[in-house]
């Protein structure tokens, strides 16, 4: 009896172990652990079903030391089969390395535009190493219950933004603006990349920077930094001190009646906050000016060119590339906006009222991504820095820009 | 004719363990860190550069106001430390061994607690003590009507260093503590009731007589916090990040070389300039250990009881 009971464990294990063998698991590197259930549950079991034989793992690790962890694991040999990809020069120099296989040749590469390919591709375009997942898209988020308490109307021009936020100090309920300058990021983020676009006309002024036509001198470049000092008197007491955090506590408790945000944000303050909210893009000068808005390339993924299993990973690679999983990921998560041409419907309205600023906007990305801080000093640290001493007003807005051509020129080509 | 002393090998199988741990993860590292300083890239290939590394670091304006900037903070750092953190050990070592002094146990133990927390609760805690926004700092002050001396402290150039400096002494000023309390403990009670017989008593009895016999102590602990402060990085790191800010007037040597070896946000790490200001970091503790072990060590007298 034990020993029947014995070879049927036996036999069932060696078929088990046959019938796994055909299966091959793919391990995903990535630094969205928040995202691991959304994975876990709604986007790996639509794969898997349409693909039996391939098994797909999800495993994230934190944001801050995902690129040195990343960088070792491939350096050991020990990185996943799929690698989610940093935009631009971190996956680039991946690529360089050889740690990343070129995909041009990847039938849904034809569902991206050359904008949204940009982030993942070689300076000269040749060969693009990772499939563009999604972006997110800068602007300002507004507490709706306080703009019509305070009758306020959405502002779409400079003077009705200054004008709400003066109206807003003025009755003394609401901090007009949630943002500190402690961790300097979002100065530069949220501030400097939000506004900056309108100033310098979106790719037209970005594109012109990296060819060494226009300096950070010029004025369409000082001027953001001009407005950002303007917002200093509208910020909440002590926001030299207050954290990234902080502000977004401040803002979906409804103590702050504007959050200067990146779309990233929605799915968090949907659960946060018990109030209606909106969305702004960033106002123009004068009524009727063509928009500007960032619409950051942000998140792609890629293969491990030393992959053994490198046929599966292409068949998820296609999959990640198709309408339907920029259907799946971008309902997912409200606020990661896909890049596929396909247009998706999504459900959240915040972040339709956001992806909708695509129709009327001209998109465009971080002006300091591409490229331009690739040397020391780096210039999207300096941009952090400038613009949180801008705010702080410990530094004028002609001084930050001089700061920062005189680092961009130091080592950058064009700019010299 | 005497018999050869037989060669004494347990001496050797007892010190190899050490000795091998040792070298593997201090020795080693530490040479390859000193040799990595005079590698650099160039097209991808590595090639032995001498000491350009050490020439960009001082020479380039860029590398040398961060390098200064950190070096100068450091020291800052280290001042607050010994004026403040070491005569507050003494101070409060001094008054637990007094006899007099009733649940001397419980105030050892209390002050001794923040030494063992993880710098991250502590940078943490601190953080939210004094924040601007939720924080009991402004409450607290507002209770007693000085609430116009709260000033967001951590966001302010000014005074984030200081305030930083004076949380790492919150937390660590339970080492001087013990020490000196143990040091005091082991003066002798002969010493201490000839003292008595001779009239001295109480503060003069402390500069005259304890004073003077914890000096070796002090001077143990002086270069601990040297040592300590120079190396220091966690505090800073948790509270402000890698960027130091506001303005890297907090960004002290430890942060600058994580910022550098390991990279920053759109910044790739640079193992060589790292590499560059890890030495320089070793000279500069070398040359601080060097100068008191022949400096002040070998001056100071030692009693013998």
């Amino acid at each position: 009896m034990t020993k029947t009971f014995r070879f049927a464990l036996l036999a069932s294990t060696l078929l088990g172990g046959a019938a796994s063998a055909q299966d091959v698991t793919l391990t995903i590197e990535s630094w969205r652990n928040d995202d691991l259930t959304i994975w876990q549950e709604t986007i790996i079991p639509a794969f898997e079903a349409q693909n039996p034989g391939i098994k797909v793992v999800f495993a994230p690790t934190a944001p801050a030391e995902y690129n040195a962890a990343l960088n070792s694991k491939l350096a050991a040999g020990s990185a996943g089969d799929l690698i989610t990809c940093r935009p631009f020069d971190a996956s680039l120099e991946l690529y360089n390395q050889g740690h990343l296989a070129d995909l041009s040749g990847l039938a849904s590469m034809a569902n991206f535009s050359p904008v949204a390919k940009s982030a993942w591709q070689t300076d000269d375009g040749a060969a693009t190493f990772c499939i563009p997942m999604a972006s997110v898209i800068h602007g300002f988020i507004y507490n709706k219950d306080a703009f019509d308490a305070l009758g306020i109307a959405v502002p779409t021009t400079r003077d009705e933004f200054f004008a709400a936020l003066d109206k807003i100090k003025a009755d003394g309920t609401y901090i007009p603006m949630a943002m500190g300058t402690n961790d300097q990021w979002e100065a530069a983020t949220m501030g400097y990349n939000n506004i900056g676009p309108n100033y310098w006309k979106g790719e037209e002024g970005r594109l012109a920077l990296i060819k060494g036509e226009q300096k950070l001198t010029d004025p369409q470049w000082v001027a953001p930094f001009e407005e950002l000092a303007r917002w200093k008197d509208y910020l909440g007491d002590g926001f030299e001190a207050q954290t990234y955090p902080d502000s977004q506590n401040l803002f979906t408790l409804g103590r702050a009646a504007i959050y200067p945000a990146g779309s990233w944000e929605i799915s968090g303050f949907n659960t946060q906050a018990q109030f209606a909210m909106g969305a702004f893009p960033p106002p123009v000068a004068a009524a009727g000016d063509t928009c500007y808005i960032s619409d950051h390339t942000d998140i792609a993924i890629g293969m491990n060119a030393k992959s053994p299993n490198a046929e599966a990973a292409k068949t998820f690679l296609e999959w990640v590339g198709s309408p339907e999983f920029a259907a799946l990921y971008a309902n997912a998560l409200p606020g990661f906006f896909s890049l596929n041409s396909t247009p998706v419907e999504m459900q959240d309205p915040l972040a339709q009222e956001f992806v909708s600023w695509r129709g009327k906007c001209q998109s465009t990305i971080r002006s300091t991504y591409q490229i331009l801080s690739r040397g020391t000093p780096n210039l999207e640290n300096e941009t952090w820095n400038a613009s949180a001493n801008v705010i702080k007003g410990t530094e004028t807005p002609a001084d930050a820009g001089k700061r920062l051509q005189d680092g961009l020129a130091s080592w950058y080509e064009p700019q010299k | 004719m005497a018999r050869r002393k037989p060669f004494r090998w347990h001496i050797g199988v007892f010190l190899a363990p050490a000795v091998l741990v040792y070298t593997a993860i201090m020795i080693i590292p530490l040479f390859g860190t000193l040799n990595l300083s005079l590698y650099n890239l160039a097209d991808r290939a590595r090639v032995f550069v001498g000491l350009a590394n050490f020439e960009t670091l001082f020479g380039d304006p860029r590398w040398s106001t961060a390098f200064w900037n950190a070096l100068w903070n450091n020291c800052w750092f280290f001042i607050i430390h010994m004026a403040v953190q070491n005569p507050i050990g003494i101070l409060l070592a001094a008054l637990l061994s007094s006899p007099k002094l009733r649940m001397a146990a419980f105030y050892r133990t209390a002050i001794f607690i923040p030494t063992i927390l993880s710098f991250v609760i502590v940078g943490f805690v601190w953080k939210l003590i004094l924040s601007p926004i939720w924080g009991i700092a402004p409450g607290m002050l507002d209770a007693v009507g000085l609430k116009f001396l709260f000033a967001p402290w951590l966001g302010k150039e000014e005074y984030a260093l200081t305030t930083l400096a004076l949380v790492s002494v919150w937390q660590f000023v339970g080492i001087p503590m013990m020490l000196i309390y143990a040091a005091l403990l082991s003066i002798p009670d002969d010493v201490i009731e000839a003292a008595e017989m001779d009239g001295l008593t109480g503060w003069s009895q402390f500069w005259k007589i304890k004073l003077p016999l914890i000096l070796p102590s002090i001077g143990i602990i002086s270069i601990l916090t040297f040592v300590g402060n120079f190396n220091s990085f966690d505090l800073i790191y948790v509270a402000q990040g890698a960027l130091a800010g506001p303005n890297f007037s907090t960004d002290i040597l430890g942060t600058f070389l994580y910022r550098t070896f390991f990279g920053f946000q759109l910044q790739l790490g640079d193992p060589h300039m790292g590499a560059t200001i890890a030495t320089a970091m070793f000279a500069i503790i070398l040359v601080g250990v060097c100068i008191y072990l022949f400096g002040i060590q070998t001056r100071l007298r030692r009693y013998q009881f």
